[in-house]
């Protein structure tokens, strides 16, 4: 997994709350069967004016110039702004992976969907909770500032805005330490396989119908 | 000290705690479908891992497969490879059961758990997908996961999780003749909203939910997560006991009685502390149908349209102006002035063989409005289709203008064939009613069967109390 500790970054705001998965990345390009590629298809209904389908050439098609991340001012982004309950509905990962393959590293909001904030954390992709009144300046900031930008600084667990003001926020001791160090979430898990396997035993006896 | 179903069903699983709080927590039963699973075996493989315990997994194909003309195959070559991986994966790692595409007993993943007993009370179940909530019914722990967690859990049998918040939520009283499972849950999301159960796990309760069928529960925990929880789970009781009963996978024997004693303390103690109580009158719930594009923009059959002004919060006024600009609605219009386009009986939400019964009870004698252009139903499961067709619904639906087709997720997310044009309006018993969901500019109405029945037969919709009182 790619690291994160601090990263200073252009900010753009998408200001709509319940932002579902399906809106992230539309079904059609769940049939891929990698990782990678997604970006070009990120927020697809709404970021191009025709329909899109996987394998199509996305340079060519036409984009919505209403569409936030069309504009010219936000061009290069690496931070989303966002409202409440952001990637609501499906688990789909290639959500947090289109993302990431956008450009983006971090995304600021008031609430985050809980399967998507975690899978957000398997990817480098860091979700930071803030205040809604601290969510609300940060879009007037972002709105009214052309060329805004901020650092997430995650050892320190804060957001730095260019005038000084410091957010802070929270994150858990765990997916810290993973995220700063780039960890693999399966490998730490497997420090544990003995326990693992004595657990198993264990539950073999007691249900043995656990394991037909 | 006394424990909530979730303190009870979390305590038997946890593995290791990390000193944040998050815990390993074992993993019975792992579900897998061709989607969300080919970049995990991929995974596995370049790490060059094993999978941990092969027989915790049952996997099928229904995201992807086609509803009719199953001789021709899958059409489709991109959804053709991603079912084919599925195949190669399944055959290289081994599984405890596998039902490919055209197996008889092949299916959404959700419905064919329960049916083949492979969902069992007090089992930690995850799939990569986010209804798998669904099992819950069952009073497991069954968590939606991503696609790095597929791979995790298949690496190390455990799921990395921090506990959520313990949320009741208690309906207590009758439900009125034509409402269902479906009316219910929908009617708490417009309750509690979308986010509402984030942060939390949920129990449902009280005596509406005891009265509930298996089928009707997993209607209910099906879209906990639509109101924002991961995981929601109903209490262990003679009805869940009952439905697992001789089921291919369910303990026999000795192992059942021993099952059954433990099962039968997966409830709540009666005094157990909850961190949030949300309380609902059954008997107050009126059909619900969805007006916008989020399953918390709900109202009552009777009830009308709102219009962006009843909304003080500015973010939440911009989103039913954006949701009523694009679901094509004036604000004010009565719910049962809507007309529509096409019907979608189906998904894991409602695909069962008691919503068949009920959405065929309703259908019989009757037929679809001129101005439907498409009525399908499509059964959860083989099994399902088997059974209908064994007690003639089929016949019914055929007659009165439904197509009757193969098992799978179809329209509900349409990455196969059937879905929407754009502009176009269904009535669908899926879960989701996101911009896109059904078809790229397709506009969904959530619904019951019941209710998708009536409004086919109206050709708008209609309450399905008018038609069967």
């Amino acid at each position: 997994m790619e690291k994160f500790t601090t990263h200073e970054g252009l900010v753009v705001p998408l200001d709509r709350a319940n932002v579902d998965t399906d809106a992230i990345i539309p079904k059609q390009f769940l049939k891929s069967i990698k990782r990678s590629g997604f970006g070009p298809n990120a927020f697809d209904e709404w970021r191009y004016l025709d329909h899109g389908e996987p394998g199509m050439d996305n340079a060519n098609r036409i984009k919505n110039p209403d569409f936030i991340l069309n504009q010219q001012r936000y061009q290069g982004a690496s931070i989303l702004l966002v409202r409440s309950n952001f990637g609501c509905g499906s688990s789909r990962e290639h959500a947090p992976w289109a993302l990431q393959d956008f450009g983006f590293r971090a995304i600021l909001g008031e609430s985050f969907a809980d399967i998507f904030f975690n899978n957000c954390f398997k990817n480098g992709l860091l979700p930071i909770l803030l205040p809604k009144a601290e969510i609300d300046a940060l879009f007037l900031l972002t709105q009214s500032t052309p060329g805004f930008r901020i650092t997430v600084d995650l050892a320190a667990q804060v957001v730095r805005r260019p005038d000084g003001h410091e957010i802070p926020f929270v994150v858990d001791a765990f997916r810290k330490e993973c995220l700063l160090n780039g960890w693999d979430d399966i490998g730490l898990t497997l420090r544990h396989a003995e326990k693992i396997r004595a657990f198993e035993v264990q539950r073999r006896i007691e249900q043995p119908w656990l394991f037909a | 000290m006394s424990k909530t179903l979730y303190d009870k069903l979390w305590e038997n699983h946890v593995v290791h705690t990390e000193a944040d709080g998050t815990a390993l927590l074992y993993i019975d039963r792992h579900l897998v479908h061709e989607v969300t699973s080919p970049q995990a075996f991929e995974g596995l493989k370049l790490a060059g891992r094993k999978p941990w315990r092969v027989s915790s997994i049952v996997a099928t194909a229904d995201h992807n497969t086609p509803t009719d003309h199953w001789e021709k195959g899958i059409q489709d070559p991109v959804s053709r490879q991603q079912v084919e991986t599925l195949d190669a994966n399944i055959h290289e790692v081994g599984a405890l059961a596998y039902f490919p595409f055209k197996d008889k007993r092949q299916g959404i993943v959700h419905v064919i758990g329960p049916e083949q007993g492979a969902t069992l009370p007090g089992m930690t179940v995850v799939c990569g997908d986010s209804h798998t909530s669904t099992h819950g019914a069952f009073a497991c722990l069954a968590h939606g996961i991503g696609t790095s967690e597929v791979e995790h859990v298949l690496a190390t049998q455990c799921l990395l999780q921090k506990k959520s918040k313990a949320m009741l939520i208690k309906i207590e009283g009758k439900v009125g003749a034509g409402v269902t499972a479906k009316d219910i849950v929908l009617a708490l999301i417009g309750k509690i909203g979308t986010a509402g159960g984030t942060g939390y796990a949920i129990e449902f309760g009280g005596s509406a939910i005891r009265a509930l069928s298996m089928e009707g529960r997993m209607t209910v925990c099906n879209m906990a997560i639509e109101a924002g929880a991961r995981v929601g789970f109903v209490a262990v009781d003679e009805t869940a006991i009952e439905y697992l009963k001789g089921r291919t996978f369910s303990p026999k024997a000795a192992d059942w009685e021993k099952a059954t004693a433990y099962w039968r303390t997966l409830i709540s103690d009666a005094d157990a502390p909850f961190d949030a109580v949300v309380e609902l009158d059954a008997s107050e719930i009126a059909p619900q149908v969805t007006w916008g594009t989020s399953p918390e923009m709900v109202a009552s059959i009777e009830g009308r349209v709102p219009a962006p002004e009843d909304f003080s919060d500015p973010v939440k006024r911009e989103g039913v102006a954006r949701a009523l600009e694009y679901m094509g609605l004036v604000p004010h219009t009565p719910i049962n002035q809507i007309m529509i386009d096409k019907v979608f009986i189906g998904s894991c939400t409602n695909s069962r063989i008691e919503d068949l019964r009920v959405a065929a009870a309703v259908a019989k004698g009757r037929h679809v409005a001129a101005n439907i252009k498409l009525a399908l139903v499509v059964p959860g499961s083989g099994l399902v289709k088997h059974q209908a067709e064994a007690e003639g619904l089929d016949k019914i639906f055929l007659a009165a203008g439904f197509e009757w087709r193969q098992p799978g997720c179809s329209m509900c997310l349409a990455m196969n064939d059937d879905r929407l044009l754009p502009g176009e309006r269904c009535a669908s018993t899926s879960n989701r009613n996101f911009e896109g969901r059904q078809g790229n500019g397709g506009r969904t109405h959530l619904l019951s069967p019941a209710m998708a029945v009536a409004a086919a037969i109206a050709g708008h919709f209609s309450d399905v109390r008018e038609l069967t009182s």
